[in-house]
């Protein structure tokens, strides 16, 4: 079986014309922001709710409903806030998506800033995204000459600026309000909500903060419709994904697939299956946040839906592939030593619990293990897991708890064994010849 | 001022004006980007700088200073190595990357910059190239599939005097000047 369908984010992916305003156009850009500029808002806000378009960035909330929400008329200004901080471990279709295709992204915000009257737009890009925000500053300044961004869009009379600003180095502020508040120049820490940032949000004004890949997927559903947007993917879960697979697999890379696509398609048509015809052990459907799966779920679908009935979460659609030479406590160690590095310090559980929990699975792996403290990572699982502020500690529970889950077995022999059964001594050091 | 004066001042005032005047802290991230691409880290008198110029408290611009690990506080190599060790570029050999990394920068253990001033190595945590794992930035520019002898490579050349090619877009050629690129105020390299 092979699939197929018709491209929709990716269609333009082999026409590197597009990255400019000129090719862009020829190709239909800028089509979407035309019709929008004719619409009443509330019909652009109706269209996308229609579509059932549900934000890609994790959280799956639907795009339009979030855009219904802002409250309009009452003295202040709306923004709009674009979310490139994309920094989920395994995670980069958004960095794709922006280097072939930046103008989409422009087009996406500007209906979005239409639909909510926003005159500002505000393009957060995550600092280690140097070059793809000089793409985006180079479409920017083509956009404005073209009259796409400006005091007068396109002759409307409406303004729509847009202002980008560069994050650096926190996976936190991918989490809406952290973002908010480096937006406004403070530490990157979330927000007690309620109020929700669609009721104070940026400078304490109404915000609609949008995914990249989420907001690319708008101009089409302005020119073609909510119908067509769901004649791809599931019925809840309607339209494409970008899926971006890494770890031990033949072709990582970033691929478009209809929602509901079963792991084993993307896996073995897309990624040409696991590196060196090995056994697949563990994935992550959703980047290092979602609780890792087995080969035994290689025919779950790839839907919010079909992943959360399989105990994990699409996420991000960041697959991390692990083989059968891969130890899964020495993985869990890694992932979870980023969630302690990323913690904002904001809330004891996560602080204190993401540090510990990299310690004992730090010695588990390093063959010092104790006995206790296989049952020590299970109470650490549940007493992180929705204990703090945001979802960063969710994060860390969800490696200690699904690599339990599903690799009890394998925390035990660590212990048992006093070393780790999977990894040759000092491999890494021989390798490099020290 | 010692920072922000002359052409460093006028920049600074450019990068405030991208924000509306009653939010100009919004600008304190820039700043510090400019900062650093003046004196190649973040000074104490730069930080009191930046604080007077936003009117804001010296603490105020430390506290942001210090969450984000982008910005150096300490002494810097002239050039940042960093090496993504996060989960999908260790399936593809990343510690050995950074292992070499740091072995070919001439680097002790624990040490921030080599001796002749030129390298600072440090893990990174995921890049976002993650198909072409290991990833590695060298003054903030990617490159993809890297090896141990390529980053072997890589250093050596930069310590030649080189500025190595980059898998996308236009290198910077060090630290400093990446950190201007930033601030949002490098005439786009290749542009």
């Amino acid at each position: 079986m092979t699939l197929s369908f018709e491209r929709r984010l990716t269609r333009d992916w082999g026409d590197p014309s597009v990255i400019g305003l000129d090719g862009y156009v020829a190709n239909g850009g800028y089509e979407g922001l035309r019709r929008a500029l004719g619409m009443p808002d509330a019909d652009i806000v109706e269209v996308v709710k229609a579509s059932g378009l549900r934000g890609r960035g994790g959280a799956g909330f639907p795009t339009g409903m979030k855009w219904g929400f802002v409250p309009r008329d009452i003295g202040k200004p709306t923004y709009v806030v674009v979310n490139f901080d994309e920094s989920e471990p395994g995670t980069c279709n958004n960095r794709e998506l922006v280097e072939r295709d930046p103008h989409r992204l422009l087009e996406g915000a500007v209906i979005a800033a239409l639909a909510i009257g926003c005159e500002t737009v505000y393009l957060y890009v995550r600092g280690e995204y140097l070059w793809q925000s000089i793409v985006l500053e180079r479409a920017i300044a083509e956009a404005y000459a073209g009259g796409y961004l400006g005091a007068d869009v396109r002759g409307s009379g409406k303004r729509v600026d847009l202002v980008l600003h560069r994050g650096a180095g926190a996976y936190i502020c991918g989490e809406e309000t952290a973002l908010l508040n480096s937006l406004e120049g403070l530490r990157g820490q979330p927000r007690l909500r309620p109020p929700f940032p669609a009721v104070e949000g940026l400078f304490s004004c109404p915000t609609v903060i949008n995914n990249v890949e989420t907001l690319m997927n708008v101009p089409d559903i302005v020119i073609r419709g909510a119908e067509w947007f769901r004649e791809l993917g599931t019925e809840r879960s309607p339209g494409t994904k970008m899926v971006t697979i890494s770890g031990k697999v033949e072709r990582p890379g970033n691929y478009e697939v209809p929602l509901g696509t079963p792991f084993r398609t993307v896996l073995e048509e897309f990624a040409g299956g696991v590196l060196g015809g090995r056994a697949l052990k563990a994935w992550t459907p959703g980047g290092s946040s979602t609780p890792m799966l087995t080969a035994e779920h290689v025919d779950t679908g790839l839907d919010y839906e079909s992943l959360a009935a399989a105990g994990s979460l699409l996420g991000t659609a960041a697959i991390m592939v692990m083989d059968e030479t891969d130890c899964v406590v020495d993985c869990a160690a890694r992932m979870v030593r980023f969630y302690a590095h990323e913690s904002c310090g904001k809330c004891t559980p996560c602080r204190e619990g993401s540090w510990w929990a990299t310690r004992v699975l730090a010695r588990i792996e390093e063959g010092q293990g104790r006995p206790e403290d296989v049952p020590v990572m299970s109470d650490m699982g549940t007493n992180l897991l929705f204990r703090a502020f945001c979802a960063l500690a969710d994060g860390t529970a969800s490696v200690i708890n699904s690599s339990l889950a599903h690799f009890r077995d394998e925390y035990e022999e660590h212990v048992r064994l006093g070393r780790c059964p999977l990894k040759a001594d000092h491999a890494v050091l021989e390798e490099v010849g020290a | 001022m010692a920072v922000f004066e002359g052409d460093v001042l006028a920049d600074a005032r450019a990068i405030m004006a991208r924000y509306p005047q009653e939010h100009v802290r919004s600008a304190v991230m820039p700043l510090l980007y400019l900062a650093q691409s003046v004196d190649g880290m973040l000074t104490a008198e730069a930080l009191r700088e930046i604080g007077a110029l936003l009117g804001i408290t010296t603490a105020e611009v430390q506290a942001v200073a210090s969450f984000y690990s982008m910005y150096r506080l300490r002494p810097t190599g002239a050039h940042v190595v960093g090496v993504c060790t996060n989960l999908a570029c260790k399936l593809r050999g990343a510690e050995a990357v950074y292992v070499a990394a740091r072995q070919a920068a001439g680097l002790a253990h624990g040490e921030e910059v080599s001796g002749d001033g030129l390298f600072t190595v440090h893990e990174e945590e995921c890049l976002g190239v993650c198909e072409h794992a290991p990833g590695v930035q060298v003054d903030l520019c990617n490159h993809d599939d890297v090896t141990p002898e390529r980053i072997r490579e890589l250093v050596g050349r930069l310590r030649d005097g080189e500025v190595p090619e980059p898998a996308r877009g236009t290198a910077f050629g060090s630290f400093r000047a990446a950190s201007r690129a930033l601030a949002g105020l490098e005439a786009v390299p290749g542009a």
